[in-house]
C-alpha cells in the first residue's frame, strides 16, 4: 500500500487516495452496520485489512469471561468502544459452590477503559465485584455515561450509587438486578439531578433497605422519559399508587411489596388502585409482588390484556388467585411463578397463554425434601397448551419421562430446557425408570436446543443421547448424574458446539477429562466440582493445553497435596493471557 | 434438626420399600466405573461433613450402603447438600419472607437465622449479625465487640453503658431507639430491626422507656 503520508491536506500536491485506502474506507463504512459480534469476529478473520477495519469500527464489546483476556489487550485492539458487557464468575458461584473473594474485579478494567474509552456510554456487568470507588470513577472518567446495568454483582453500596446518581448527569439507565447492595445509610435516591433527569429505566428491587419515598416521588415527577421502574419490597401499595399516577407512561413496572401499609390514617379511603393501573396504557411488563396481599390483585386486571411479561416469582399465591389474573393475559409471552400455584394454576396458564414463550416455575421451598407443589401434570398441561414455548425452567419433586417426552414433541421450538427434580437421583415417578428417555427425547426432538439442564436419576445412556443428538447445545448443566466416565465422554465427543459445561457431584474422572482435549479451547469454560478428577489429571490438561487456565480449588484451607487426591473444584477456561495475578490463596493455577 | 430427622424417617420408609432397578444394578455400575480408583479420597466438604450421619466413601458394601444410593462420591442421601437445589440465595432469602404471616422485617436465612444490620458511628460500612445464634446479651455484646474491635463497657440499669465511648442501641418494631439490655432478651430478639453502636454522648437519654 502506498504511503499515504505523502498527502498533504489543504495544500501541496494532490495525490488521489490509493485503491487500497479507498477500499479500507469503504470497508469501515460498511462494517459500521455490522452489529452481531459473531459476524464481526468472522469479518475480522478475513485478512489484516479487514481485521483493522473491524477493530476500528467495533463499538460494542462483549467479554464473556473477564479472565480470558486482559483489559490492555482489548483497549489496544479496539479504540472506539462505547458499550461494554463484562462477565465474571461462573454461574455455579450463585449456589455457594465458590468460596468468597475468588475474583472478577471490575477495577482494573475500569482503569483501562477510563484511559482508552473516553466516550464510553454503557456498562453491563454480570457476576462481578464493583466497588463504590469504581462507581465514583465511572462518573469521573466518562462524561457521556448513560447506562449502568449490574446483574448478580457485589462490592458496592448506596454511597457509590449516590455518587453515580449525582455526577453522571446524562444517566438514562440504572438497573440493579439481584445484586448484593451494601446499605451505608446514604439517601442515594435524593442524589439525582435536581432540575430533571434523563432517566428511562430505574431498577432497584434488590436493594434490601427502605429508600426515601418522598425523594422517589419527586424523582419520578422530574423524569419525563421514565419508562421502566422497578421498586423494592419497601414500597407499599399506597406508595406505588402515588408513583404510577404521576407516571402513567410506564411500560415496565416492578410493583414492590404490593401490600397496603400497616397503618392507615383513620377514616381515610383506599385509593382507587384499579383506576391508576387503567391509566397506564403502555404497561406491558409487571413484576414485584414481594409481599402480595392477593385481595388487591384485581387492581391489575385492566392491564392484563396487554401484558407481555409477568413475574410472580416472589408472589405466594395459590391456583385460584393466579387464575383470576391469568385468565385475562392472553398476550403473555413470559411468565415466572412460584410452585404455590400448583398444577392447577399451570393448567390455567396452558389454557389462556397460547403465545407463551418462556416459563419459569420456582419452588417456594427450595430444599431437597420439600413437598413440591407441581409435577408432571403441570408440565404436560403446559406442553399441550403452549406450543410456542421456547424456554422453560421447572422445579419439581415429581416427574415422568412421559411428560418430558410430551413436551419434546409438542414444543419443537424449545431452545432452553431446564428441569430440576429437587430430590436427588429421583427416577420416573410412575415407572421408576431413570429419566434417560425423557431427556433423550428433548435432544432428539428439539432441534433448536442450545441450553440444557438435567436432573433426576440418570444413567450414562442419557448422556449418550445428549452427545448424539445435542449438536447445537452450548450450555449443559449436570448434577448428581451419570454412572461412569463414559457419560462425560459422550458429551465431550458429541456436542461439538458446547461452550459452557458445569458439572457437580457426578462420577467423572481423569479419563473422561482427557477426552475433551480436542474441544476445550472452543469452550468458554468447564466447571467440575465434587467429581473424581485428581490433581494429576488436572495437571496433565494444563500441560497439554497451555492456552487453558486450569484453576483448582478446595473449600476451607485444606489444599490438595497428594496427586491422587480428588480436587474439590476444577474451573478451567481458555485465555489469551497467562494466569491471573489476583487469585486468592485457595486457588491453585496449574 | 427436626428437618434432618424427618428426612431420615422418610428415607428409611421410601428407599427401603422402593422397587428400583438400581438396587442390584448399582453394584454392577460401580464396578464398571471408569476411574478404577479404590482408595478413599479426602474431600474437604465441611458443610456436608457436619450433616453426614455416616462417613462418606468408607463403607460401600451392599449391606451397609443406603439402599439405591448409586453415587458413592456424594454424601449419603439425607445430608443437606450445599447449593442444591440450585436457587440463588437472594431468591431463597426473599421467598422465606413471603411465607411469613407477620409483618416484621427480619431477614431469615436458611435454617432460621435472624440477621439484622449493625452500624457503628464512625465506621464506613454496616455489618450483619445473626441474632439467633445468641441467647443472652453478654454473648451478643461480645460478638459485637469482636466484630467492630471496640469495647462496649458495662451495662447497668440506672447508668446505661459506662466505661467506654460507645453504647449499643437498637431500633424496635415501632421505630423507637432503645438501649440494648433494657428489655428481656426474648422481647429484644423478636422486636429488633437493626442495631447501631452509638457514641456514648448521643446515647444519653435513651433507655428511659
Amino acid at each position: 500500500m502506498r504511503d499515504i503520508s505523502a498527502e498533504v491536506p489543504g495544500g501541496g500536491d494532490y495525490h488521489p487516495p490509493c485503491p487500497d485506502q479507498v477500499l479500507e474506507n469503504v470497508l469501515e463504512n460498511v462494517l459500521q452496520f455490522l452489529t452481531s459480534r459473531r459476524d464481526r469476529n468472522a469479518a475480522s478473520l478475513v485478512c489484516k485489512s479487514w481485521y483493522r477495519a473491524e477493530a476500528l469500527t467495533r463499538s460494542e464489546l462483549f467479554i464473556g469471561n473477564c479472565y480470558a483476556v486482559t483489559a490492555r489487550r482489548v483497549t489496544e485492539r479496539f479504540c472506539r468502544v462505547n458499550s461494554v458487557v463484562l462477565k465474571g464468575r461462573p454461574r455455579f458461584a450463585d449456589f455457594s459452590l465458590m468460596p468468597p473473594n475468588w475474583g472478577a474485579h471490575f477495577t482494573p478494567w475500569l482503569t483501562a477503559f477510563g484511559a482508552a474509552y473516553h466516550w464510553l456510554e454503557k456498562i453491563y456487568l454480570k457476576r462481578m465485584s464493583i466497588t463504590d470507588d469504581d462507581l465514583a470513577q465511572i462518573s469521573l472518567s466518562f462524561p457521556s455515561f448513560k447506562e449502568l446495568t449490574l446483574v448478580c454483582c457485589d462490592g458496592f453500596g448506596t454511597s457509590g450509587l449516590a455518587i453515580l446518581a449525582s455526577k453522571s448527569r446524562q444517566l438514562r439507565v440504572l438497573d440493579l438486578i439481584e445484586d448484593e447492595v451494601n446499605d451505608d445509610d446514604v439517601d442515594w435516591i435524593s442524589c439525582f439531578p435536581e432540575n430533571g433527569t434523563c432517566l428511562e429505566s430505574l431498577s432497584f428491587d434488590c436493594v434490601e433497605w427502605p429508600i426515601n419515598f418522598g425523594a422517589l416521588e419527586r424523582l419520578v415527577a422530574r423524569s419525563p422519559n421514565l419508562k421502566k421502574l422497578r421498586l423494592n419490597q419497601f414500597v407499599t401499595l399506597g406508595q406505588l399508587y402515588q408513583l404510577i399516577v404521576r407516571a402513567p407512561q410506564l411500560t415496565h413496572l416492578g410493583t414492590g411489596a404490593f401490600s397496603p401499609p400497616e397503618i392507615w390514617a383513620q377514616g381515610s379511603e383506599e385509593p382507587d388502585y384499579e383506576a391508576a393501573f387503567s391509566a397506564c396504557r403502555s404497561l406491558v411488563c409487571l413484576s414485584g409482588f414481594r409481599e402480595v396481599v392477593p385481595d388487591y390483585l384485581p387492581a391489575i386486571y385492566p392491564v392484563c390484556g396487554k401484558l407481555i411479561s409477568l413475574n410472580f416469582s416472589y408472589a405466594n399465591i395459590n391456583a385460584e388467585e393466579l387464575k383470576s389474573v391469568i385468565c385475562h393475559c392472553n398476550k403473555l409471552q413470559t411468565l415466572w411463578v412460584l410452585d404455590t400455584v400448583r398444577d392447577e394454576g399451570l393448567e390455567a396458564v396452558a389454557t389462556t397463554c397460547k403465545d407463551l414463550i418462556e416459563l419459569r416455575v420456582f419452588p417456594i421451598d427450595a430444599s431437597e425434601d420439600s413437598e413440591g407443589f407441581v409435577s408432571e401434570v403441570g408440565l404436560t398441561a403446559i406442553a399441550e397448551g403452549c406450543r410456542k414455548l421456547q424456554s422453560i425452567l421447572y422445579f419439581c419433586q415429581r416427574m415422568t419421562n412421559a411428560a418430558v417426552v410430551a413436551m419434546s414433541k409438542n414444543c419443537p421450538d424449545l431452545v432452553v430446557f431446564r428441569l430440576c427434580i429437587m430430590g436427588r437421583h429421583r427416577p420416573d415417578y410412575l415407572t421408576n425408570e431413570p429419566m434417560d428417555e425423557g431427556f433423550g427425547a428433548i435432544v432428539m426432538n428439539c432441534a433448536k436446543l442450545t441450553r440444557l439442564a438435567v436432573s433426576g436419576l440418570l444413567t450414562d445412556k442419557a448422556f449418550s443421547y445428549i452427545g448424539r443428538y445435542g449438536k447445537l447445545v452450548r450450555t449443559l448443566s449436570v448434577a448428581f448424574a451419570g454412572d461412569s466416565d463414559s457419560a462425560l465422554k459422550y458429551v465431550l465427543e458429541g456436542c461439538s458446539n458446547l461452550q459452557k459445561l458445569e458439572i457437580r457431584d457426578s462420577p467423572f474422572g481423569d479419563s473422561a477429562l482427557r477426552d475433551g482435549l480436542h474441544h476445550y479451547y472452543n469452550m468458554r469454560f468447564l466447571w467440575m466440582s465434587s467429581c473424581r478428577v485428581t490433581l494429576q489429571g488436572c495437571r496433565e490438561i494444563a500441560q497439554t493445553l497451555p492456552q487453558m487456565v486450569v484453576e483448582v480449588f478446595t473449600s476451607e484451607s485444606t489444599s490438595v497435596k497428594d496427586e491422587d487426591e480428588y480436587v474439590d473444584t476444577l474451573y478451567m477456561y481458555r485465555s489469551l493471557e497467562r494466569s491471573r495475578n489476583d487469585a486468592p490463596a485457595y486457588v491453585r493455577i496449574l | 434438626m427436626d428437618r434432618l430427622e424427618s428426612y431420615e424417617c422418610r428415607d428409611l420408609n421410601l428407599k427401603a420399600t422402593e422397587l428400583r432397578l438400581g438396587l442390584l444394578g448399582s453394584d454392577e455400575r460401580e464396578s464398571k466405573s471408569g476411574s478404577g480408583v479404590t482408595k478413599s479420597h479426602k474431600r474437604a466438604f465441611p458443610e456436608t461433613a457436619e450433616d453426614c450421619i455416616s462417613s462418606t466413601n468408607s463403607s460401600r458394601t451392599p449391606d451397609t450402603d443406603r439402599n439405591g444410593e448409586l453415587q458413592d462420591c456424594t454424601p449419603p442421601a439425607k445430608a443437606q447438600v450445599v447449593g442444591w437445589p440450585p436457587v440463588r440465595s437472594y431468591r431463597k432469602n426473599n421467598l422465606q419472607q413471603t411465607r411469613k404471616i407477620s409483618s416484621d422485617h427480619h431477614h431469615h436465612g436458611n435454617g432460621g437465622g435472624m440477621y439484622v444490620k449493625v452500624s457503628m458511628d464512625g465506621a464506613p460500612y454496616l455489618r450483619k449479625i445473626d441474632l439467633s445464634v445468641h441467647r443472652r446479651y453478654p454473648e451478643l455484646l461480645q460478638a459485637l465487640e469482636n466484630m467492630f474491635m471496640v469495647s462496649i463497657g458495662q451495662y447497668s440499669e440506672s447508668e446505661g453503658y459506662s466505661g467506654s465511648d460507645y453504647a449499643p442501641t437498637y431500633e424496635d418494631k415501632d421505630g423507637d431507639w432503645m438501649l440494648l439490655g433494657d428489655v428481656p432478651w426474648e422481647m429484644f430478639s423478636s422486636t429488633c430491626k437493626r442495631m447501631r453502636i452509638m457514641r456514648s454522648s448521643e446515647a444519653k437519654g435513651l433507655g428511659c422507656q
